[in-house]
């Protein structure tokens, strides 16, 4: 099969618009919750979020849509819409991959999924619909809300015509999204693909609906950069994040013969089923562990090589203890010289993006070889004994390959493995 | 009538996202301001909310270009 490589990034998070600048807030330990701004909170029992913050209230940092969308575009559309074509167009400025022939337009394809889609919107509309009628409803409802509609907005702003695709999978979403993409170019379906995930679920009919399912955190409401504790005692549910991360892959000799910037090589993919909840994770472990275990026989290297686990680590009381048992299963002995940190301990769970900011945060670990860090890891759950989980501050570490894992409801689970590239 | 107008123009200018010298009492939304089927369909809700009047839709598929939409709505209120 053809080797893909990874070579352009973007990046919407809480941390901040921009690769470079995200990347710096996470490595200084910085965190990205806040009391929710978006709406008002003070009915529900998590009011905190990890927003991603607009142009106006951080001018170096903030999101700014009109870079990738013209207002009119943007205004019919939802923000994990807006998010995505962001993300996207940082991507592949970054990798430099602006072509005019129409082969190389055919030869490149977009996959962009997200967990949940439009929700804001639609939640706005079946309300005004229900108060109004048909003649309030914009004719842009639909095709605003849709979730292969940042594919579609993609392929239409940069003219790319190869294969047009969307995931949705949950909280694995942004992970499938680069694996698939990445098999599309091995498999000679394509050449470019701009992929990844976005995400924008904090409104209030979304707040309410994980507050619903017992998912969120509620006992630091008025703390909470404290929230997000991943494999800590004190953990109490995941805290509600959003943005997108997108990525370029690129078959291996194309980005060779331009002279592309080369972050790194996907090597490995695993996928997995949990056959068990809708909900939550199988006690046993056993879907994470084969995914990451698929993903490590893919990619035809040796346990020991991998030096940093990005892990899905949500700070929800079962999930982070099972995702670690299943780590410890299946690297045995070369456990103990790995490095594994939560992200979502500073920008929260991104769900249908995670899988696709954690694998770009995972790259720049490699690129820098500096882990970033598990915040609020004061008192670790007793199973975390024996694992380095990079508590409170970033640590410089030679890293040459990693793992990053997503996991989804439904029981949905997907690993990545990335590595060097000489 | 003129403020009509300027309200009609107004309307056209914000949810087309075309310049202002463009938008003619002769200009077609379609063929002169580059707007699609959803495009016209927005304008017309956008004339009924700020007009408060009701655009049927045998009377909105005639409204093609500003003029159009000016004559009507001076007509209906």
């Amino acid at each position: 099969m053809r080797r893909v490589v990874v070579t352009g990034l973007g990046l919407v998070t809480p941390l901040g618009t921009g690769v470079e600048g995200a990347w710096k807030n996470l490595i200084e330990g910085r965190s990205g919750a806040g009391p929710i701004t978006r709406f008002d909170a003070s009915a529900l029992p998590a009011r905190i979020a990890c927003e991603v913050r607009r142009k106006d209230e951080d001018p170096e940092l903030g999101f700014d849509g009109d870079v990738a969308m013209s207002p009119r575009d943007q205004r019919r559309v939802d923000d994990f819409i807006r998010y995505g074509m962001v993300a996207a167009k940082q991507a592949i400025d970054d990798a430099g991959w602006a072509p005019e022939d129409e082969e190389s337009l055919c030869r490149t394809g977009v996959m962009i999924g997200s967990g949940i889609g439009g929700l804001s919107g639609i939640s706005d509309a079946a309300v005004e619909f229900k108060e109004k009628g048909l003649r309030r409803l914009s004719p842009f409802f639909i095709p605003g809300r849709l979730i292969n509609l940042i594919s579609g907005y993609v392929s239409i702003a940069h003219g790319f015509k190869g294969p047009n695709h969307a995931v949705v999978t949950a909280c694995s979403t942004g992970a499938h999204a680069i694996g698939d993409a990445a098999r599309l170019i091995a498999l000679d379906d394509a050449d470019v693909m701009v992929a990844g995930g976005a995400e924008a679920a904090v409104c209030e009919l979304g707040v309410a609906g994980f507050c619903s399912a017992k998912a969120l955190s509620t006992q630091y409401n008025d703390s909470p950069e404290k929230a997000s504790r991943p494999w800590d005692k004190g953990r109490d549910g995941f805290v509600l994040g959003e943005g997108a991360g997108i990525v370029i892959l690129e078959e291996l000799e194309h980005a060779k013969r331009r002279g592309a910037p080369i972050y790194a090589e996907i090597v490995g993919y695993g996928l997995s089923g949990d056959a068990y909840h809708i909900t939550a994770p199988s006690e046993d472990g056993d879907g994470a562990y084969r995914a990451m275990q698929a993903a490590l026989k893919r990619a035809g290297i040796p346990l020991s090589e991998i030096g940093y686990v990005n892990a899905h680590g949500t700070s929800t009381p079962r999930g982070d203890v099972i995702e670690l048992k299943a780590v410890k299963r299946l690297f045995g002995a070369d456990a103990a010289n790995l490095s594994m940190s939560s992200t979502k301990s500073a920008i929260g769970h991104l769900l249908g993006a995670a899988g696709s900011v954690e694998a770009i945060f995972s790259i720049l670990a490699m690129r820098d070889n500096i882990l970033p860090p598990t915040l609020n890891l004061d008192d670790p759950d007793d199973d975390c004994e024996g694992i380095d989980l990079v508590p409170h501050q970033a640590r410089e570490r030679k890293v040459d390959a990693v793992l990053s894992n997503s996991f989804g409801f439904g029981g949905t689970n997907a690993s990545l493995v990335f590595r060097r590239y000489n | 009538m003129s403020d009509i107008a300027e309200r009609v123009k107004k309307i056209v200018i914000e949810h087309l996202g075309v310049e202002e010298d463009k938008v003619t009492e002769n200009a077609s939304f379609i063929e002169d301001l580059g707007a699609d089927s959803l495009d016209t369909v927005e304008l017309v809700m956008a004339f009924e909310e700020e007009f408060g009047c009701e655009i049927p839709d045998d009377a909105a598929e005639k409204i093609q270009t500003v003029k159009d939409a000016i004559d009507f709505i001076s007509k209906a209120s």
